[in-house]
């Protein structure tokens, strides 16, 4: 049985519908990539997933369990299971590091503060922010809040972690450290939805690429399979388009 | 001019200064007490407004009715309701009381849209973030938007606290034995208006006028980015 | 609780509540007109005027936004008494609303005029505007789409401080409450009659005011 499970899912902003009946499923283990062009719903997949957005239609099972947007319990149960880093790293900007790290653990999930703040400084340590741990959002680089925002997610202890084309917002010369955690993370077997436009960065570490278009998957397959032998007609232009850059 | 000349002494007796400085007292006790009770219950006030879900209705629609009403009531209608509505269930309410509910009425209702604009200001994707990682909604209220509201919502509730010094003389009405109560009092007991109301605006000045520096200073500091601040420090 | 409301005797003179409503906002527009060219001096004299007209602007406003208007009203009323000038209690309420316009409205003014950005200025000149044109098509909407709104507001705040003529025997919306309530007793219910007008005159303003603006607004959309 796969670990997560989308079938059929539909969403809409508004009068916009910008997901039509996406399939999706990956195992435990697995770094999945969503690649296509920009509004083709790949972010509302991940934000329908945590509840961020509501679905108009379809199923999510996530570990067996079916995800409800209707209850609330059921979804609390999938975002206890999951954790999203946005592109905007999204982080409390009235708490600094160790806070930003500590306080879900500590407030959400239970855990004592001097469990949670050890745990927060083995990550930061892990994401090579070890030092910054009394520094506030507004004084670290895109890249290190970037960092922040991963370590603040694996504090979670996730079993998916959900990364919502988290180098985009970054200066070129910044994308390289948050890539290396993540790549770092891959190595450690941590279950991983991707949304990236860093084409080569997907195609390193993605076990499997979703290539979606206008709210639907048009092709699924190894980053091999979709980045040299294309099928479809909207997969070759696309990945065409990319690798001219 | 010379009535007011040789009224002087008298006027400033040591009992009558005693009896200003009294005042004066109680003039800042009604605006801190009655304006810091309505600033927090405001909160409360936008806390219901922003409830949802269909049960709430009756809750979002009470907290703005309570608001859009007393906004458009003279304070010192709002006085007298109180007065007269108290008057009414109890017998000899206490006319500070009824001075300090009226000003926490009128407060709650001015500082309840400053509250509602700074917790509206604090962007959406903090809130998402704090959503994702299950914070329910007074978890997300406590931790995340309140905290990064302050800098919005304290130099408008700061500005409407110090306006509110001068404001407090409408409760002399109320029998108040605050200062502009004692003022007119002064008056009646024959020292000359023009010498007891100048004396009188000048001690509401004294009051007001520090505070609304105070006001403008907090603003300044609170408008100063944290990382900057920190940047002084390193200097 | 053993009050019971009779709010029939009070309505029976609803037709002197409206007589009042009318007085209170005669008395706002008096005030609100009387002092609005005083603010425009006063905003001219603090942000281009000689350095004495600017701090002399500037301690008014700053005496007078920190003064309560009550005791302005009394030391009118009752002060000036002293010194020979007698002022009859509309006069002296009329008077301590226009003082207060000024300075507000001063302020108000002068936030508009600080708002006006030296590029678009300059923007304009390089457009080929002349002075004139430069003041009547971006300096004076400029000014207006910032300074309407808050003169809006203050005018409701100006309608609801006429309720202190009321203190100094005035007869609008208030001072008619009591008027009627000293024949009846009924203080309460009729506070809260006069309550409720005052609720809906500001809110026909604010209504007709925003309604205005909009208008106003689109007149000059068309310019451009």
């Amino acid at each position: 049985m796969p670990h997560l499970e989308v079938r059929n899912l539909s969403a809409s902003y508004g009068d916009l519908k910008v997901l039509h009946g996406v399939d999706l499923s990956f195992e435990k283990g697995e770094v999945v990539a969503l690649i296509g062009p920009s509004g083709s719903g790949k972010s509302t997949i991940l934000r329908v997933l945590v509840g961020l957005t509501p679905c108009t239609g379809g199923e999510m099972i996530l570990d067996g369990q079916a995800i409800q947007q209707g209850s609330a319990a059921s979804v609390r149960a999938a975002r206890d299971k999951m954790a999203i880093v946005f592109q905007q790293y999204n982080l409390f900007q009235n708490m600094d590091v160790m806070r930003n790290v500590t306080i879900a653990p500590i407030k959400i999930k239970g855990r004592s503060r001097a469990e949670a703040e050890a745990d927060a400084q083995r990550i930061l340590k892990r994401v090579g922010l070890a030092e910054k741990s009394h520094a506030y959002p507004d004084e670290l680089s895109g890249g290190q809040q970037q960092r922040v925002a991963i370590a603040r997610a694996l504090a979670l202890k996730p079993e998916v972690l959900l990364l919502d084309e988290v180098t985009s917002a970054l200066d070129p010369e910044l994308v390289n450290e948050v890539l290396d955690t993540i790549r770092d993370l891959a190595k450690d077997g941590m279950t991983m939805l991707i949304v990236s436009h860093e084409m080569a960065f997907v195609r390193e570490v993605a076990s499997k690429v979703v290539m979606m278009d206008k709210g639907k998957v048009v092709e699924v397959g190894t980053p091999a399979e979709i980045f040299d032998r294309p099928r479809s007609e909207r997969a070759r232009e696309f990945v065409g388009k990319i690798l001219r850059h | 001019m010379e009535q007011i000349l040789h009224q002087l002494p008298e006027f400033f007796s040591p009992t009558n200064v005693r009896i200003l400085a009294q005042s004066m007292g109680v003039t800042i006790a009604l605006t801190f007490f009655g304006c810091g009770l309505g600033f927090l219950f405001a909160f409360f006030i936008v806390f219901a407004r922003q409830t949802p879900g269909h049960w709430a209705l009756p809750l979002r629609a009470a907290a703005i009715f309570f608001v859009e009403i007393f906004r458009r009531i003279p304070f010192l209608v709002t006085g007298y309701l109180v007065l007269f509505f108290l008057s009414a269930i109890i017998r000899n309410p206490s006319l500070f009381v009824i001075a300090l509910m009226a000003i926490f009425i009128y407060a709650t209702a001015y500082t309840a849209d400053i509250v509602r604009g700074g917790l509206e200001s604090v962007p959406r994707t903090q809130i998402e973030a704090a959503q994702a990682m299950n914070f329910g909604r007074w978890r997300t209220l406590l931790h995340v938007i309140v905290p990064q509201s302050w800098p919005v919502i304290l130099p408008p509730a700061m500005v409407f606290m110090v306006a509110f010094v001068k404001d407090t003389a409408v409760v002399s009405q109320l029998g108040v034995f605050e200062l502009a109560f004692r003022g007119r009092e002064l008056n009646n007991h024959g020292f000359s208006g023009v010498l007891v109301y100048s004396t009188i605006a000048l001690l509401y000045f004294a009051m007001s006028y520090p505070l609304t520096r105070f006001g403008q200073w907090l603003e300044k500091r609170l408008a100063t980015p944290r990382s900057q601040k920190s940047k002084r420090k390193l200097r | 609780m053993n009050y019971t409301f009779q709010f029939n005797v009070i309505f029976a003179h609803l037709p002197e509540f409206l007589q009042g409503a009318m007085m209170t906002l005669g008395l706002a527009l008096a005030g609100f007109w009387g002092g609005a060219p005083f603010a425009l001096l006063f905003a001219f004299a603090r942000t281009s005027g000689p350095k004495w007209a600017k701090r002399l602007a500037g301690g008014y406003v700053i005496f007078i936004t920190n003064t309560p208007v009550l005791i302005h009203i009394w030391f009118l009323f009752y002060g000036l008494g002293d010194l020979g000038i007698l002022l009859g209690k509309y006069t002296a309420v009329i008077v301590a609303l226009m003082a207060a316009t000024s300075a507000y409205g001063c302020e108000i003014m002068r936030a508009g005029f600080l708002s006006v950005r030296r590029s678009e200025i300059e923007a304009a000149e390089t457009l080929g505007f002349s002075r004139v044109q430069t003041v009547w098509y971006v300096i004076v909407p400029h000014i207006v789409k910032t300074v309407y709104p808050a003169l809006a507001n203050y005018f409701i705040v100006l309608t609801l401080s006429t309720s202190l003529a009321m203190i100094v025997g005035g007869e609008e919306l208030l001072g008619t409450a009591f008027n009627v309530a000293s024949e009846n007793y009924r203080h309460l219910e009729a506070v809260i009659l006069a309550a409720g007008i005052y609720v809906i005159i500001t809110f026909i303003v604010s209504l007709s005011l925003a309604l205005v603006g909009r208008w106003a607004f689109r007149v000059r959309a068309k310019i451009f």
